[in-house]
């Protein structure tokens, strides 16, 4: 017997792919924050089943947890920049488009942008142009209908280089924003 | 003492400038025509600094002399750490003839007194007496930084007396190293080191060197922080408790901080009360552009800044209340895609600021009366300028060395010596002339 509540969290979940195909009898308890499901007891030809059962949902919270992982990743991918530059290149843009989802799905989720430039030009105009950076990226999701309210943008200039170095290799990885998460829950994915 | 011997014996062969008959008490001085013959703008006075008797007395002398090297107007005779002396005369004073023909026009005689003071003698060598007498009182040697400044105080007086001009030996220097603000006097000599949580940027001095305020780069923004020089506290200033707020300058009156913020709307400068919570008046709008590094003319009047309001950075100048803005760095000069930090030099006569020369920054000075351009730097990617108060000499960043330093150069002669030796050094600010309380006029005394 599945609750209402357990097919909820099945359906909001998405679909999973499980590996065995068997009916399950007995619902196991569902990783956090669901409650733990009494299962009634078996006898021992159903043994077998249970194991099975328990191995699926094993499987389909692993599965769970790399996607929460990968939309983790997704949220909190730089974006670059070109040399001078705080437009969105059609890559930086791509990168954006994929956080959407996960931060429409997760609305208690809010975020810092921290802009970054290369070690080049004057040190106070590329604080400021970081934080121009930012704002580009902002303005870019809140197109999206993301509020605001959940986006803190931050300037660190040329202060906290990604890589060390001065050539272009280096510039290239320096030239970016970053993302954190400040607050919320990745619970959904795609 | 030698003006007492000198009284007693009456050289009746040396012409004085003033009668010297009565014995001369510590505190009054005797007023002289600039030492050497004919004022020659052209050259420096070669001066003598005498072995300085009494406690602490080799500092005192190494400090003089570094301190004329340093100011490029007086050329110190024998050196740096010089040992030259020459032994007296039979009446006991200075073997003139000997030290005019090493080419000293000048000997300063110095001498630490019990009480812990310093009285110091500016021998005429061409006069054959001499022609300038002060005490100085010294802070106790305990108190180390302030004894230093004061030391450094009479290095500039005697070079007013010499030169005519104020040397900037009693001033200091701020700059970002590491995440932190150095705070050094002229010489290197570190005073202090100052942060916060998170990484310190672009410090400015207080005109009384009394505060330094720098801005500090945390996770969530940029904070304006005051730090109090004498008492050792920080304190954040309250409207910049949020956002990113940015390389802060005190006004020339010393009451206010302008800065600048940075938000999804573009940086602008703004104004406000550096020691109470008042309103903040905008100074610039660059309608979504950027306006930056301000700095101060010396009459607080105008400002001059970084902007990149026609694509790419440049530094203009307005009125304080943000009228009147209009392109300084000049059309037709150099490299034209990248001019920014400028520093207004004290005594009005041109603004230095960074230019993009082929491919790399170099210290460029405008002059603000005939507009002419000259480019200070060469050797390296040299940036960030900020000025001595004498407006001749001026501090910046410089790879030169093969790291970032802090290289302190003569605008008039093209001397550059290298000031820090950190791991880093960069964003420097050149305080006033801090030796003002060591050096007031004494009360007026009396006669010779």
């Amino acid at each position: 017997m599945i609750s209402i509540r357990q097919a909820l969290s099945l359906a909001v979940a998405g679909v999973l792919t499980l590996s065995a195909c068997r009916k399950d009898p007995e619902p196991e308890p569902m990783p956090e924050p669901e409650p733990a499901v009494v299962t009634t007891p078996t006898t021992p030809s159903n043994a077998d089943a249970e194991a099975a059962a328990r191995d699926a949902a094993a499987r389909e919270a692993a599965e769970r947890e790399r996607r929460i992982a990968e939309a983790r990743a997704s949220l909190l991918a730089p974006v670059y920049f070109e040399f001078d530059q705080s437009e969105l290149s059609e890559r930086a843009r791509a990168t954006l488009d994929a956080k959407v989802p996960i931060l429409a799905a997760n609305t208690d989720i809010s975020i810092r942008i921290t802009g970054h430039t290369d070690e080049r030009g004057s040190d106070e105009y590329n604080l400021a142009l970081g934080q121009r950076r930012a704002g580009s990226v902002r303005r870019y999701l809140e197109q999206f209908g993301i509020s605001g309210n959940r986006i803190e943008t931050t300037s660190a200039g040329e202060e906290q280089p990604a890589q060390m170095g001065s050539n272009e290799q280096a510039w290239q990885m320096n030239r970016r924003a970053e993302f954190d998460m400040l607050g919320g829950q990745i619970r959904v994915q795609q | 003492m030698h003006h007492r011997l000198l009284a007693l014996v009456g050289f009746a062969a040396v012409a004085l400038s003033m009668p010297a008959a009565a014995p001369l008490h510590a505190q009054e001085e005797v007023e002289g025509v600039r030492i050497g013959l004919t004022y020659d703008p052209t050259a420096k006075p070669g001066i003598v600094v005498l072995p300085v008797a009494g406690a602490g007395g080799d500092s005192i002398r190494a400090m003089l002399q570094r301190d004329f090297d340093y100011g490029d107007r007086i050329n110190v005779i024998g050196g740096q750490g010089s040992d030259l002396s020459i032994s007296p005369g039979a009446d006991g004073r200075p073997n003139y003839p000997l030290y005019a023909r090493l080419g000293a026009t000048g000997i300063v005689q110095a001498a630490v007194t019990a009480a812990g003071g310093l009285t110091v003698q500016v021998h005429d060598v061409n006069k054959q007496n001499v022609a300038r007498t002060r005490s100085f009182q010294l802070p106790s040697a305990s108190q180390a930084a302030e004894w230093r400044l004061a030391v450094h105080a009479v290095a500039d007086e005697i070079e007013s007396w010499v030169t005519g001009v104020r040397g900037i030996a009693a001033t200091r220097i701020a700059y970002t190293s590491n995440g932190r603000i150095r705070l050094v006097d002229s010489d290197g000599h570190v005073v202090n080191t100052v942060g916060g949580d998170g990484i310190a940027l672009s410090p400015s001095w207080h005109p009384t060197g009394r505060f330094v305020a720098f801005g500090l780069l945390q996770d969530d923004g940029v904070r304006i922080v005051i730090h109090d020089v004498q008492a050792g506290t920080s304190r954040i200033h309250p409207h910049s408790r949020r956002g990113t707020n940015m390389v802060p300058v005190f006004s020339p009156d010393g009451s206010n901080l302008a800065y600048a913020v940075a938000d999804d709307g573009g940086t602008d400068i703004y104004m406000t009360a550096a020691f109470a919570t008042g309103p903040v008046r905008r100074l610039t709008v660059s309608r979504g552009r950027i306006s930056t590094s301000p700095t101060f003319s010396p009459d607080g009047r105008r400002l001059a800044f970084t902007t990149d309001r026609i694509g790419n950075p440049e530094v203009y100048v307005s009125g304080i209340d943000g009228s009147n803005p209009e392109q300084l760095t000049p059309f037709n000069f150099g490299d034209q895609s990248y001019r920014s930090n400028p520093s207004w030099s004290p005594d009005n006569v041109s603004v230095a600021f960074q230019s993009r020369i082929d491919g790399r920054f170099q210290i460029v000075a405008l002059g603000l009366r005939d507009r002419r351009v000259r480019q200070l730097t060469s050797d390296g990617q040299n940036e960030d300028p900020s000025w001595a108060p004498d407006g001749r000499h001026i501090v910046f960043t410089s790879t030169r060395s093969g790291s970032r330093q802090l290289w302190i150069m003569d605008a008039e002669s093209g001397r550059a010596r290298q000031l820090t030796r950190d791991a880093g050094a960069r964003l420097a600010s050149w305080s006033g002339n801090l030796g003002g309380r060591f050096t007031a006029a004494p009360e007026p005394g009396g006669v010779n």
